[in-house]
């Protein structure tokens, strides 16, 4: 009982998911920018070349739509690859092959060929990148049918989320975040998965509902910590997948509290955000004791300065005066 | 049926000034002078002390990444001086800031874009040069669509495109290619070939002998050049130029040069680097070779030597000074320039500083609003 917990990185933790899988399946393999040879650009992929080599780790040229339909070509011969953006905000060069391509595969070919890629990088904003390398694309890519979305908030779900979109059927585009990449967590050692569609609890009370997903649940903790000692308790729900969403938790958490506030580190038109907000409103508008609110970052692109960039995201300061807000 | 060549082509490499400072008279003819040369060594000896001290800037803390561009100044000159200041346009990436200060932007604009500040990217008017692009390879298709514009408006004006060996590995390359040799636009595409993507070296990111050769496909002209030699750079680019202005098509000119330091301060190439290649570009370096070049001709002494390295050190730090004197955005400036007009929206949110939601009760803030300075 007194065992230390094991401690390790958020990148430690995805590294572990995808070396794990790879010994336990020769179809898996790794392609992306810097991945090999420099043991990736944010070494989550340290040592993989040396382990499994450079035909199962492979560095590909700067070419995100290649390598991205590269590997519907691979998946369509049954491989899994496995495809790292440098950041998601590459991916969007790579648009017609994951949007238009990857989650149709399937539809369009009446069952034959699916896509069981993951696509998985740094998403959102990494600390001063400015606009162009500071996509959080959940918000665009989740209005798209077809694709699993995955939002790990700490080492633990990082590797059970990805080892369940490793060997899920479906392309899953795994987002993370080059801030939590150094974060430390307990991860065991034992084999263990984590869901797609279940959210956690992080944090029980009956004063309101915060719902987020990635890193900004980590904001929201912080939030909660500090409403607690003003004595006001909250559920904090940490979704986990985008797609699947897991409302029915959230409903669940809204009809005990009668609250709800949204931290998505998005933009606010049309954001998963507004999505949760939709469906809270649809199916549990009868529960609601205050309008629903959200906390996104500001409707512009993300700004380079140090300090505008910390004004423009969702932080602690912004959730509490929220849930104060709803209980006002 | 008789097997006949449906086509043939080779590609031609230029050397003028080679590494030991001597120079082919013959194919000299027409290019430089020599005050150009001198000014142009100058300008090296001002520009390396400035990344020099850019680097030490961001390893004490006072920039925040910096992508050197030492050994590589030759390439950026030499194009830069065959482009017409005022008239021509400068589409770059983010390694040719020689170019970009000759061609009148003002040293500081790029610091502070490095400081992380990105009103270093607010171009001062007059100056023909767009702000750097980051993402790989976006620019070279801006590039073909100004050209193409300067073609409809009948201008008699020439645009050049910055990208590195990397960037030809992208869609944007291909489709920029053939764009603007489809439409015959007037653009020169220039690469500067320095061996290395990050960590990728050059072999690794095309199996083509050459990155000219790919003009080919796209029936565009692609030449050679030896990037660290200042006159076949100058002489490749404004034939080149000269060829785009009078609708003869697309060339692609190929640099041969060498990242002499990292990718960026984020990176650490002795990792991934042999030291042998590295001392061997390094003899390659272009400002051993131009003032070799300009000692034989009488044209450069120690005495000349000091004097201009005095004037390197103080232009370098004036531009510090420039840079760092520039006070911090107000958080209120995030919302500028998204639209000509800011609409209503926007405008509450600026006001407020608070989301959609918790906008619409400004009265109730708990937080910080407009007009108050940022730490």
């Amino acid at each position: 009982m007194t065992q230390t917990a094991r401690e390790i990185q958020f990148r430690e933790a995805l590294r572990e998911a995808m070396s794990e899988e790879m010994r336990r399946d020769d179809r898996v393999f790794l392609m992306g920018e810097e991945v090999a040879q420099y043991n990736g650009a944010y070494k989550v992929s340290q040592g993989m070349l040396d382990e499994f080599g450079p035909k199962r780790i492979i560095d590909s040229p700067i070419s995100e739509n290649g390598f991205a339909g590269l590997a519907v070509g691979a998946a369509m011969y049954g491989l899994r690859p496995i495809i790292e953006f440098m950041s998601w905000s590459f991916s969007l060069v790579a648009a017609d092959q994951i949007l238009n391509n990857v989650p149709k595969m399937l539809y369009m070919s009446g069952g034959q060929w699916g896509c069981p890629v993951v696509f998985r990088g740094n998403d959102g904003a990494g600390g001063q990148l400015g606009s162009t390398h500071s996509w959080c694309v959940e918000g665009l890519y989740s209005n798209v049918p077809g694709v699993k979305i995955a939002i790990p908030s700490n080492p633990y779900d990082a590797k059970g989320l990805l080892k369940t979109a490793i060997r899920d059927d479906d392309p899953v585009f795994f987002l993370e975040s080059e801030r939590m990449l150094g974060d430390k967590g307990h991860v065991p050692a034992e084999e263990y998965t984590v869901p797609f569609g279940e959210a956690a609890l992080r944090r029980q009370g009956d004063a309101c509902t915060l719902v987020s997903f990635g890193r900004p649940v980590n904001f929201c903790l912080e939030a909660a910590d500090e409403l607690r000692k003003t004595g006001i308790e909250v559920d904090v729900l940490d979704m986990r997948t985008i797609r699947p969403l897991d409302i029915e938790s959230i409903i669940r958490s809204v009809r005990k509290t009668g609250r709800v506030v949204v931290v998505d580190q998005c933009w606010p038109f049309a954001s998963v955000a507004s999505e949760v907000i939709t469906q809270v409103c649809e199916r549990g508008f009868d529960y609601l004791d205050h309008q629903p609110l959200r906390v996104n970052t500001e409707d512009v692109p993300t700004p380079y300065a140090k300090n505008l960039e910390y004004a423009y995201l969702p932080n602690k300061e912004k959730i509490v005066a929220a849930v104060r807000r709803t209980l006002a | 049926m008789p097997v006949r060549t449906a086509f043939a082509a080779q590609i031609e490499h230029l050397q003028i000034l080679d590494e030991h400072g001597k120079l082919d008279e013959r194919l000299a003819q027409g290019t430089l002078t020599d005050e150009q040369v001198v000014f142009a060594y100058e300008r090296m000896i001002d520009y390396r002390k400035l990344d020099e001290i850019a680097f030490t800037l961001q390893r004490s803390g006072r920039m925040y990444t910096y992508p050197q561009n030492k050994g590589q100044e030759a390439a950026a000159l030499g194009s830069g001086l065959a482009m017409r200041k005022g008239v021509d346009f400068l589409v770059p990436c983010y390694r040719e800031n020689a170019a970009l200060f000759l061609h009148g932007l003002p040293p500081e604009c790029i610091f502070l874009h490095w400081m992380g500040d990105e009103r270093g990217n607010a171009i001062p008017s007059g100056v023909n040069v767009t702000p750097i692009a980051i993402p790989i390879g976006t620019q070279m298709l801006h590039a073909v669509g100004l050209a193409w514009a300067y073609k409809l408006r009948k201008e008699d004006r020439c645009v050049i495109t910055y990208f590195g060996d990397g960037a030809t590995s992208e869609g944007d390359f291909h489709e920029a290619m053939n764009f603007a040799t489809t439409f015959n636009v007037p653009c020169v595409f220039f690469c500067q070939n320095n061996q290395w993507a990050i960590s990728v070296p050059r072999e690794q990111q095309t199996a083509s002998e050459t990155v000219a050769q790919k003009a080919i496909a796209y029936g565009a002209r692609g030449i050679q050049v030896d990037g660290n030699d200042l006159f076949a750079v100058y002489k490749a680019t404004t034939e080149a130029r000269d060829r785009a202005r009078a609708g003869g098509g697309i060339t692609l000119i190929e640099a041969i040069t060498y990242r002499l330091g990292d990718h960026t301060t984020a990176d650490d190439a002795r990792r991934y680097r042999d030291t042998a290649e590295v001392e061997s570009w390094a003899a390659k370096d272009p400002m051993i070779r131009t003032r070799k070049y300009l000692e034989s001709k009488g044209l450069w002494d120690e005495q000349k030597q000091a004097a201009a390295e005095e004037h390197g050190k103080a232009f370098a730090q004036d531009i510090v000074r420039k840079s760092e004197g520039i006070a911090k955005p107000e958080v209120r400036e995030m919302f500028d320039h998204l639209y000509a007009e800011i609409p209503d929206e926007l405008r509450r949110q600026r006001d407020t500083l608070r989301t959609h939601s918790l906008g619409l009760y400004p009265e109730q803030s708990g937080l910080a609003v407009s007009g108050r300075r940022g730490s």
